[in-house]
């Protein structure tokens, strides 16, 4: 059986999808897993810039499906991981290129050589996102706390289920824990009541993030960062631990006992 | 007006936020999307639901009740719908019918 394939996905575009898995895949890295990471956002590649390695790309993943080069050829290896690599997308071509058999086979071809296949799927729900899932034994939902991101969530969630891949592992990304303390903000509590899976993982909020994708370093390289440290969190749970959930100080304050405690309603 | 402190201590107002506000959103927004059926064809049903039941029973359409639920990732359409006592039974002697009626009161 070999590795364990995971794809990440979201629904709806730019809630964090590429952040997430450029972040897993060095954290799984950190803890000396081997690790391939796909790029499957055919026509708008971005997981080799947020990783740096966007200067090294000669052959992309429909170089490989096509036959152009050899996988091995197509793969990057990372600078500071020698056991993480990545498949980069194509960005002159659509997501017609590639089949979800396609994925099956290329996956399936590689599985013995890793602990683990990160696959970064495209936004929206077509054949991106089935070729994205397809190999998956395990998928990863993106989702920020608001109306729109939650929303695909759950209709992402619903297709995972009629695929049997669901349905699946949320992460919870881009928290503000004072927004959510003052109840100007959905709780993680609340996103996974209301989507009723379970929940992977918190990411909060951080002004480190941005910098770090500017850069192409990985925030989780950071070891100050609290986004870092839920990303190598949620790296271990991947890997079986049971890691408690940070606390992010949106609940159990004083005040808010004592306002819960005279029938305030802040989440 | 900010609800004041005895207000709040007994309960009496609900502070609303905007979190609280998507998730009552959400909640109504997310059971009609998975089944595919928009609030307004919802209403069409209830209604046509209503009609079939009118055929054969009297019912008491001021108290009835049909809404979707959702258990984890299932909806479920959750209906109470409670009827007159039936005609006949009103006409008989009322004193000593055995079956409690709550609507009683309400027949001619």
């Amino acid at each position: 059986m070999g590795g364990k394939v995971i794809t990440i996905t979201s629904g709806k575009g730019g809630v964090g999808k590429t952040t997430t898995t450029a972040n897993l895949g060095v954290a799984l890295a950190r803890l000396d897993q081997r690790l391939l990471m796909i790029d499957a956002d055919i026509g708008l590649r971005n997981l080799d810039i947020v990783m740096g390695l966007e200067n090294r790309i000669v052959y992309d993943i429909v170089d490989v499906i096509e036959g152009r080069c050899k996988l091995r050829q197509a793969m990057i290896r990372h600078k500071t991981f020698p056991e993480l690599y990545l498949i980069p997308a194509a960005q002159t071509r659509d997501k017609t290129a590639v089949s979800p058999a396609d994925m099956i086979q290329l996956t399936d071809s590689v599985r013995g050589d890793f602990d683990f296949i990160l696959i970064d799927s495209p936004a929206g729900i077509e054949r991106g996102f089935r070729n994205a899932v397809a190999p998956a034994d395990e998928v990863v939902i993106v989702t920020n706390p608001e109306v729109s991101a939650v929303r695909d969530a759950d209709r992402v969630i619903g297709l995972l289920e009629n695929e049997n891949k669901g349905p699946g592992q949320l992460i919870l990304n881009r928290v503000n824990p004072e927004m959510v303390r003052r109840g100007d903000m959905l709780s993680a509590d609340d996103v996974t009541d209301l989507l009723a899976i379970r929940l992977l993982g918190i990411v909060p909020e951080d002004e480190t993030v941005v910098p770090s994708s500017n850069s192409g370093i990985p925030v989780t390289l950071n070891d100050n960062s609290r986004a870092g440290l839920a990303y190598r969190n949620i790296a271990r749970r991947l890997m079986g631990e049971d890691v408690p959930f940070m606390k992010l100080g949106e609940s159990g304050g004083l005040f808010k006992r004592i306002t819960r405690l005279f029938g305030g309603r802040n989440g | 007006m900010m609800p004041s402190f005895f207000d709040r201590m007994l309960g009496r107002t609900q502070p609303k936020n905007s979190g609280t506000t998507a998730k009552e959103r959400l909640q109504f927004i997310l059971v009609h999307d998975r089944i595919n059926l928009p609030p307004e064809r919802m209403q069409e049903m209830k209604a046509e639901i209503l009609a079939v039941i009118s055929k054969y029973v009297s019912v008491d359409g001021d108290n009835v009740d049909i809404e979707l639920q959702k258990r984890d990732r299932n909806s479920m359409l959750v209906a109470e719908i409670p009827f007159y006592k039936a005609r006949e039974a009103i006409e008989q002697d009322d004193e000593d019918d055995p079956r409690p009626t709550r609507l009683a009161d309400e027949s001619e």
